[in-house]
């Protein structure tokens, strides 16, 4: 016998409704819309179910809702034929609809946009606050740790410095040697022009020992090891971790934060150093190759062309850019709250308003050092 | 009993009408062996509950069954169809047929508990949006959550709330067999006994199959069929509770005959014992 459904509704008489074959949630909407053709009416609804072979959860909130809306209408509605089962199946599954809430409410489109920016301003106000305070606790465990009456935690530096610093080698390497390159052929094509190809030895030299080389240094770190901090400090808030660090009585931003920051600053003046070592070494191979510049005459070039100023400007900026890495990547992992989404969006945040800011800082420390006479 | 001692313990006989047929199965991970030539059938429409200590594979087994741990030797079959077939067509065709119910609930955390129980619905059938959000309700009901869980996150929820959202989830398509990974675990006495009750009328009326994994004596004792111990790799003893119990092993004889297994048992004596 195959899924159907039978009416049979004389004009005055009870109106009966036979089922038969399964009902399950595949033919749910056929169910529900066949049993809606009758309107309620007197005397009342019969539903025969002797002939269904199996009936699922949607299958018996397809009928509870016919018998409910004839009920409703003040007309009587009952079950022929059910195994007690079913018949309990079916009470069990309450049809009326729309007392459960299943979405946030939206509101008013307008007031929900004013709403959402109003949010999101009083959101930023507060991650101001949030991120000044996180900084200020930072600066005072780190003070406590450099005048020891805090414990610095070794192990932990120096596994964090071979997360940031030594893996990183290979791709900061790579990256750095072939941004040198391409500085020293663009150079070298722009001024072939003036006859002036020598001075691309002072283009790679100063191009790259007090600016391009920190700089892409530290976005590569805050890629690297800023979105690394931000989704393990927020994973494991998420596994409240860090609610079982401070119940044991430890501080998190002694155990977690000061490893991570004193690692990455020290650890990206050493990259820094090495990455603008790479760039001059590819320049190097550029130069020998294309313009015939013997290595040790490129070498005592650029002894001549770079300035002790500029080197040490470079090496000055370096802990300054890995200290704002590890300390934004670390802010947005102790903000994160929630679920898994939230350790995404704020991952993202410490890369982006990592770069943001160090490069902020980038400006700032060029005019700085111009002011006091170091071109 | 000495059905149940024998080496096979677990199985069925062959012309028996089974929804999981495990035979031979071998996992494990690096050097470690968890599971040794373990054998285990689940009636239809019976309610098997799983027992075992910390770390004896019990988790392990549920996922190696539902295909998300590789098996290193064995077959699986479930409701007569290859489980370990990776073709597409027959993944989708056995994950029709089951619903699982992890441990901590395991929704989706984007998305809010009503439309988690949508999720299946959606991926499975082309139902009109207003009979799916019926249908959702209906299963929140059904699990006993309060009236605005559906519009919540999950991360809103408490744990026992979302362990029903996950039922609720897991319910979605009425499945023929129904995974449970420690349903009782966390929720209060009372919730337990609710959800205990639901678990019974849901195998009553729709005649489901269940699989589920617990410590909780009291629902071992309310709507376990019968009760499979896993250790050493395999299954140690299988029947109903009251064969399980005469087991001469030292962990299933503390297992049910320790303060706990005997309140649970007695409620009137155990208390007294």
């Amino acid at each position: 016998m195959g899924t159907g459904i039978i009416w049979d509704a004389p004009a005055g008489g009870e109106a009966r409704v036979a089922l038969t074959g399964r009902w399950t949630i595949s033919e749910v909407t056929d169910l529900a819309d066949a049993l809606a053709r009758e309107a309620p009416r007197a005397p009342g609804l019969a539903i025969d179910l002797a002939g269904v072979e199996g009936l699922d959860t949607a299958g018996a909130w397809a009928i509870n809702r016919a018998i409910q809306r004839w009920e409703q209408a003040g007309f009587g509605a009952r079950l022929d034929g059910a195994s007690p089962d079913i018949a309990r199946l079916i009470a069990a599954v309450d049809g009326t609809p729309g007392a459960i809430k299943l979405r946030p409410d939206v509101g008013n489109p307008v007031v929900a946009r004013v709403e959402r920016i109003g949010k999101a301003l009083v959101l930023q106000g507060r991650n101001i606050t949030n991120f000044l305070g996180f900084l200020g606790h930072v600066l005072i465990v780190l003070g406590g740790t450099l005048i020891g009456r805090r414990r610095l935690r070794w192990h932990a530096v120096v596994h964090q410095a071979e997360a940031i610093g030594v893996n990183a080698l290979g791709i900061i390497g790579l990256l750095l040697f072939l941004v040198g390159l391409v500085i020293a052929q663009q150079g070298a094509v722009q001024l072939r022009q003036f006859g002036a190809e020598v001075f691309t030895v002072n283009l790679i030299g100063r191009a790259t020992t007090r600016e391009l080389g920190i700089l892409l240094t530290a976005i590569m770190v805050a890629g690297r090891s800023g979105s690394a901090f931000a989704a393990q400090i927020g994973s494991m808030k998420l596994n409240q971790e860090i609610d079982a660090l401070r119940t044991i009585g430890l501080d998190p931003i002694e155990v977690l934060v000061i490893p991570r920051v004193i690692a990455s600053s020290l650890m990206l003046l050493g990259l820094a150093f090495y990455g603008g070592l790479c760039a001059l070494v590819a320049g190097g191979f550029y130069v020998w190759s294309e313009l015939a510049m013997p290595p040790d005459s490129y070498i005592t070039r650029l002894q001549e062309v770079i300035l002790m100023s500029d080197f040490v400007i470079g090496m000055v900026k370096a802990p300054v850019f890995g200290f704002i890495i590890a300390i934004m990547g670390c802010f947005h992992g102790f903000q994160v709250t929630g679920n898994a989404e939230s350790v995404g969006t704020r991952t993202t945040q410490a890369v982006v308003e990592a770069i943001f800011v160090v490069i902020v800082f980038d400006a700032f420390f060029a005019f700085f050092f111009s002011l006091l006479g170091y071109n | 009993m000495a059905m149940d001692v024998q080496p096979r313990a677990g199985t069925l006989p062959d012309d028996a009408d089974v929804a999981v047929r495990v035979r031979g199965l071998v996992t494990g991970f690096g050097n470690q062996i968890v599971h040794n030539g373990l054998d285990l059938d689940v009636a239809r429409g019976e309610v098997l509950g799983l027992v075992g200590g910390s770390g004896s594979g019990k988790s392990v087994l549920m996922r190696t069954i539902i295909g998300l741990n590789p098996a290193r030797a064995g077959h699986i079959e479930i409701f007569g169809h290859d489980a370990l077939d990776p073709s597409p067509s027959a993944q989708r065709a056995l994950r029709r047929q089951w619903g699982v119910l992890f441990q901590e609930g395991a929704l989706f955390s984007g998305l809010t508990v009503a439309e988690n129980i949508e999720v299946p619905m959606r991926e499975f059938l082309a139902l009109p949006e207003d009979v799916m959000a019926a249908l959702a309700a209906t299963r929140l009901r059904q699990v006993g959550l309060p009236a605005d869980a559906g519009a919540k996150y999950p991360s809103e929820l408490s744990g026992g709330m979302k362990k029903r959202a996950g039922l609720a989830r897991a319910l979605a398509l009425d499945p023929a067999l129904l995974f449970l990974d420690e349903p009782t675990a966390g929720l209060d006495p009372i919730s337990a006994a609710a959800f205990d009750n639901l678990i019974r009328l849901l195998k009553d009326t729709l005649g489901l199959t269940l699989f589920l994994i617990t410590h909780d004596l009291d629902t071992l004792h309310a709507i376990c069929d019968r009760v499979a111990v896993l250790g050493e790799g395999r299954v140690l003893a299988c029947g109903t509770i009251d064969q399980v119990r005469q087991f001469d092993h030292p962990w299933v004889q503390e297992y049910f005959s320790g303060p706990r297994g005997r309140a649970a048992a007695h409620p009137a004596t155990g208390k007294a014992a």
